[in-house]
């Protein structure tokens, strides 16, 4: 969180930088199996975010202390490509990517049925290949994407997608120059069907009512975004060309 | 964790194939798997390009800072080459810091652009001894199925002819285009039995007994070779392999040069 300076970030018509309402997504593509040698996979693009998740699994998971005789464990990893910041980031895992993780996999365990799998691990890649703030969400929203492409049962999809404040408004889905001038940031996923609420962080400041009028914002945007995943999913099915089974169409 | 296993029964099939010259998926043993290249696909990067050879997948992309040449050369820039084979690509890729392959393809992609002069570094020297412009190439596998070297090597030149310096983001006068001189293109070929196939799919890599790459640049001289696996070739096989290679590069090379 920063200092804004005299840069308006919200102006008198109440439109931000970007030219966006306030409660306004940018715009959001989705797109399920697209890498071959993963289970399951999907590409997304929101805003200026590119980003690609993959499954394995389940498999058999390694190392074995780690295995679960009752459940399958969800192993989820978040990895931000060197190129795809402004300063280039060091190759490999930091504290940011640990924690993003973790917090990741646990979320993705809810919805997953991992008591069908003991033993197993269901891994789940995320890359960030150009990032424009709320890459969790974005890699979130894909990673359930993929899972369901993989065919692994579950309860329901996941979709993920932020909130925050800027310029003393409460406003929808922050890019990037609003990230880094904004008062507060607040990622959330949810179970769509059921509106229960699996990740959820915050920082920044912000007023109990503020809060209140962005989780219900971000709640009607999750059901939106919701439409998309699914969409992206019969989509997958509807041009009726498995890719596997046809290496000349792919390869076109 | 898992070497990737290819059951008795295909290599069987590709070991027949390869007697009678056949291959897999149809194609003549000289021949490449369709090339995709496409530029510019990573706003954050200063040079970006993914490239497809059949259904493997490699994004590479081009990011430049400032920092202290190396004292043997005061006065030229400096490249780093950097591979990732991140889990997502397949399932034998771990997690964790590179491992011997990763830097092995980092190392040969380094080499063909390094050792053919690809990149006019005096042109990136800042304060002689000083201050020089770095070039970090990043090479995200994506999908791997076969044949990375030749797949990286070519994101990674198409990258560089992407590239612009940002000098006006370090207030130091106006962006330009990162001087590429070179061309250098690298083309594996492996070998099945005592078959030699260009451009290996997954499953031909795994079995072959050795590989070679043979990086040439647009005057059809070799700039750099890395012989890979435990097998061996007879000399005639490596000059076979090289004029090959010269072949494939003319029309590879047609890709990167629109």
């Amino acid at each position: 969180m920063g200092d804004s300076g005299d840069l308006k970030l919200i102006d008198d018509s109440g439109k931000r930088l970007d030219g966006r309402k306030l409660d306004e997504l940018r715009p959001i593509k989705i797109e399920a199996n697209v890498l071959r040698r993963a289970d399951g996979s999907a590409y997304l693009e929101w805003g200026g975010n590119k980003i690609l998740a993959a499954v394995y699994g389940p498999r058999e998971a390694h190392p074995r202390h780690l295995q679960d005789p009752t459940k399958a464990i969800v192993q989820c990893r978040y990895n931000m490509a060197a190129f795809s910041v402004m300063d280039r980031k060091r190759p490999g895992p930091d504290r940011r990517s640990v924690e993003i993780s973790k917090i990741l996999s646990e979320a993705l365990a809810y919805v997953v049925f991992t008591e069908q799998f003991p033993r197993t691990s269901i891994d789940v890649f995320i890359e960030v290949l150009q990032a424009d703030a709320g890459t969790r969400c974005s890699g979130l929203t894909a990673a359930s994407v993929a899972l369901a492409d993989a065919g692994i049962p579950m309860k329901d999809l996941i979709v993920s997608c932020a909130f925050g404040k800027v310029g003393g408004k409460v406003v929808l889905d922050l890019y990037k120059e609003e990230d880094n001038l904004g008062e507060a940031d607040v990622p959330i996923a949810v179970v769509p069907r059921t509106e229960e609420i699996v990740l959820l962080q915050m920082d920044g400041h912000l007023t109990v009512e503020e809060l209140n009028h962005g989780l219900t914002m971000t709640m009607d945007a999750c059901k939106y975004i919701y439409g998309l995943q699914r969409d992206a999913l019969k989509n997958r099915y509807s041009t009726g060309m498995d890719n596997e089974e046809n290496p000349k169409e792919a390869s076109k | 964790m898992n070497e990737e296993v290819i059951s008795e029964i295909n290599r069987n099939f590709i070991y027949q194939l390869a007697e009678k010259g056949r291959r897999i998926d149809n194609r003549a043993p000289d021949e490449f798997r369709p090339i995709g290249v496409e530029k510019g696909v990573v706003n954050t990067a200063e040079g970006s390009a993914r490239v497809h050879i059949g259904r493997t997948d490699v994004l590479a992309g081009v990011k430049i800072g400032i920092g202290e040449p190396f004292p043997d050369t005061p006065a030229k820039g400096v490249l780093t080459t950097n591979a990732e084979l991140i889990p997502l690509a397949s399932p034998t890729f771990e997690f964790g810091p590179p491992r011997e392959d990763s830097i092995e393809l980092a190392r040969v992609v380094d080499r063909g652009i390094r050792e053919s002069g690809t990149i006019d570094l005096e042109k990136l020297c800042l304060e002689e001894g000083e201050k020089v412009w770095i070039v970090f190439i990043d090479i995200h596998v994506l999908d791997y199925d076969g044949n990375l070297f030749d797949a990286s090597a070519l994101g990674a030149l198409a990258a560089l002819t992407d590239t612009t310096v940002p000098a006006s983001r370090f207030e130091l006068g106006d962006d330009f285009k990162l001087p590429v001189l070179h061309y250098p293109i690298a083309c594996t070929t492996v070998k099945v039995e005592n078959t030699l196939l260009l451009d290996p799919a997954l499953e031909e890599e795994k079995i072959a007994s050795a590989r070679l790459t043979v990086t040439t640049d647009e005057n059809k001289d070799v700039r750099a070779m890395q012989k890979g696996k435990s097998g061996s070739f007879t000399l005639d096989e490596v000059k076979k392999i090289i004029t090959s290679s010269q072949e494939v590069a003319e029309k590879n090379r047609k890709k990167i040069i629109e």
